[in-house]
């Protein structure tokens, strides 16, 4: 397996995810593919690591990930809070801070 | 005349103009507190700074003729850089002799005040500007620089608006007071743009300053100087062609009329050009130009007092009529300014008289001013009768009362002038002599004589019978009729004490030079005045002495009609100067609407829609940001990628 198809499983992975975020409305959903996409940079940044002999990118992933643990605590409190208050978790209907 | 720094009582002068500032502070700044007892300080304070100029006065006698222009230095006002003030006080017989009519006449009128106020409930605040008045006044006279005399100038301007509207109630006496106050803008722009001219060519603006180098500046700077002066002059002493404030003035009270519009404030401009006389004397052209304006103006006031039915409207005509012969004699250079400032105080007594005459006449007919609803009245008002017909005797010139002495030098000196102009100066004068002893007369008899129409009912009495009984002229109180007397005493007197023997051309010859030819008494031209006089008097007793007053004004032809109209004053500066400005005003205001207004407001709605369908954007869709964002990266790593191809 050679670091090309970690590079192209990434990208699948992150193609996924954000197609997942731009239609998708359940936030839990978009919440996921959110997560999806993360990953998707972390393997594409080891699969790099690898190629190039390298422990940068694997140091990234970790950095990576802590952030996306701090973004999950933060973003599922919000999710949380708009539930409580309207009974739903459609991001269409959370659309009052418009023009 | 060389200055010499006051000493003795003299360096203690800044008490004439205290007095009244204190007595105008504690008025109007005390309020409703001194309402009791407002009156009596008012009248104090005048009284006070009489009596301390007086001191003055006696002071300035006691030096030698020569010595007796003395300089009080008060404060450095202003000092920047090469322009310095400072605020002194000039006191010389010119000054000291304004000093003394200013607070002597103004105490009377004040205490005739008393009585005539006595049911005004705001009468306090009326002597409160009387004081702020007097206080302007004093500073005008007193001033030795041409910058402090401006401040009492501008100040005098301010009473004198304060009082004209002091029953603002009166539409009339507020749309007056505004007229007054913005006719006289027009003056003070020249006054003030004199000044200006006087820094830039003299370096100073005191009056020792301008004088001593005044013989340096070119002739071009002179005239100039001295028309921006009679500018200034016309505005404050009702000179053609700033004249039309005057009659309006006539709303105010009656003692205002008396001190502000008879005796002193409209008397300043002649004071102004005397006091410059240095630089008229260096400017042929100022003066033919002055001389021309009190011509004119003593023609123009003459003819309008003439067809007033308004007894305060004629007594203002007269008293434009008068400042014109003391406009004319000013303007005759050294040959003049003496008879012209011995003129104006002895109209000072005459005319504040008249005025404090009238006002008792209006006093005992619940202030109707229309002699037409007058008539025989010499009985009922006994004192105002003789005390009113001294002033006329003084005012149409008959030998020995005052105007007799002070009004025929004037116009001999305008004949002595020579050539042509002098002649028509000279003619101006005495028809001016004739048409005043007309307008006088005619008072007199609408008056004092005939039928007394107040009490037949005329179609208008009728009208407004129920609301307005017809009136029981009664005499006034003491207090308005003593001052009434004293001033009669001065109409009397004052002429022959000041012109026989010379006494005022010796007292003033110091300050304003020496006539060059001496003036007897019995003249050809105070001849030909008196003769004229008679006529005007024959005239004004056919027309209604013999035959009764029609308690209705006739139509009237011409002559009548344009005079009633102020000979179209006022129609002048309206379609002149009003109409046209208001179509400028018009003009830019519809320019800044549509112009300058349509520019910005276009930009503005521009950028106002333009945000307005951007804002559309924001839907508040979450997935639709996302897409933008997607967008926007993709459209980041292509231009990246672009670049590092």
């Amino acid at each position: 397996m050679s670091p090309g198809h970690y590079v192209a499983l990434a990208v699948i992975l992150f193609v996924i995810g954000g197609v997942g975020v731009l239609v998708r409305r359940n936030a839990m959903v978009i919440f996921m593919c959110v997560e999806l996409m993360l990953n998707a940079c972390n393997l594409a940044f080891v699969g790099f690591a690898r190629a190039h002999g390298n422990l940068d990118g694997q140091v990234i992933a970790f950095f990576v990930m802590v952030v996306a643990a701090a973004e999950v605590v933060v973003g599922l409190a919000v999710l949380m809070a708009i539930f409580r208050t309207r009974r739903s978790a459609s991001v269409d209907d959370a659309s009052l801070l418009k023009y | 005349m060389t200055t010499l720094a006051a000493t003795g009582v003299q360096h203690a002068a800044w008490l004439i103009l205290a007095f009244p500032v204190l007595g105008s502070a504690v008025l109007l700044l005390g309020g409703r507190r001194t309402d009791r007892w407002g009156h009596l300080l008012g009248v104090a304070a005048p009284l006070a700074a009489f009596g301390y100029g007086l001191a003055c006065f006696a002071a300035l006698l006691g030096y030698p003729a020569a010595q007796r222009s003395r300089d009080l230095h008060m404060f450095s006002w202003i000092a920047v850089a090469r322009f310095r003030v400072d605020v002194g006080l000039l006191q010389d017989p010119l000054s000291l002799s304004f000093v003394l009519l200013i607070t002597g006449v103004g105490s009377l009128i004040c205490i005739y005040s008393v009585g005539y106020m006595a049911h005004d409930s705001d009468r306090r605040r009326f002597f409160g500007y009387m004081n702020l008045f007097i206080a302007a006044m004093l500073l005008l006279v007193l001033a030795d620089d041409y910058l402090v005399l401006y401040v009492g100038w501008e100040g005098v301007g301010l009473a004198s608006y304060l009082l004209i509207g002091f029953w603002q109630f009166k539409l009339t006496a507020a749309t007056a007071a505004k007229k007054a106050f913005i006719v006289n803008r027009v003056g003070d722009a020249g006054l003030s743009l004199a000044i200006m001219l006087m820094f830039a060519t003299f370096g100073s603006v005191t009056f020792s300053g301008v004088f001593s180098r005044a013989h340096l500046a070119g002739p071009g700077v002179l005239a100039a100087l001295g028309l921006l002066l009679l500018l200034g002059a016309c505005g404050k002493s009702a000179q053609v062609p700033l004249q039309s404030w005057l009659l309006d003035a006539m709303e105010g009270p009656t003692p205002v009329s008396a001190l502000i519009h008879a005796a002193t404030m409209v008397t300043a401009g002649v004071y102004l050009i005397v006091r410059s006389h240095v630089l008229f004397d260096l400017s042929p052209t100022a003066r033919l130009a002055v001389t021309v304006v009190g011509a004119v103006t003593l023609l123009w006031g003459a003819i309008i007092g003439c067809a007033k039915d308004d007894i305060k409207k004629a007594l203002a005509g007269s008293t434009m009529s008068q400042i014109g012969y003391m406009t004319l004699g000013a303007g005759l250079g050294p040959a003049g300014y003496i008879f012209a400032i011995a003129h104006l105080l002895a109209h000072g007594f005459f005319k504040a008289g008249l005025f404090l005459g009238a006002g008792s006449v209006m006093h005992g007919m619940d202030d109707e001013v229309n002699m037409r609803r007058y008539g025989g009245l010499a009985r009922l008002l006994p004192v105002t009768f003789v005390t009113f017909g001294l002033g006329y005797l003084a005012i149409i010139g008959v030998p020995p009362f005052s105007g007799f002495f002070t009004k025929d030098p004037i116009i001999e000196a305008a004949f002595d002038k020579g050539g042509t102009s002098g002649a028509i100066l000279g003619t101006a004068a005495l028809v001016g002599a004739g048409i005043t002893a007309f307008y006088m007369t005619r008072i007199m008899l609408m008056t004092f004589t005939g039928k007394r129409r107040w009490e037949e009912a005329g179609p208008q009495a009728q009208a407004s019978q129920d609301q307005h009984p017809a009136p029981h002229p009664h005499e006034s109180p003491p207090v308005m009729l003593w001052p009434m007397i004293l001033l009669a005493v001065g109409s009397v007197g004052a002429g022959a004490f000041l012109i026989i023997n010379n006494r005022f051309v010796d007292f003033l010859a110091p300050v304003v030079g020496t006539p060059p030819t001496a003036h007897g008494i019995w003249t050809g031209p105070g001849l030909g005045a008196l003769g004229l006089t008679a006529v005007g008097i024959a005239i004004a007793w056919a027309m209604y002495g013999r035959r009764d007053v029609p308690a209705l004004a006739p139509a009237g032809r011409f002559p009548v009609t344009a005079a009633r109209r102020d000979l179209y004053g006022d129609a002048f500066n309206e379609s002149v100067l009003m109409r046209p400005g208001q179509w400028l005003t018009r003009l830019s205001v519809y320019f800044d609407n549509r112009g300058v207004d349509g520019l910005v407001n276009t930009l503005a709605a521009t950028v106002g829609g333009t945000s307005g369908r951007l804002r559309r954007v924001q839907t508040g869709f979450v997935r639709s940001y996302a897409l933008a964002m997607f967008f926007g990266a993709a459209l980041l790593v292509g231009a990246l990628l672009l670049v590092r191809l």
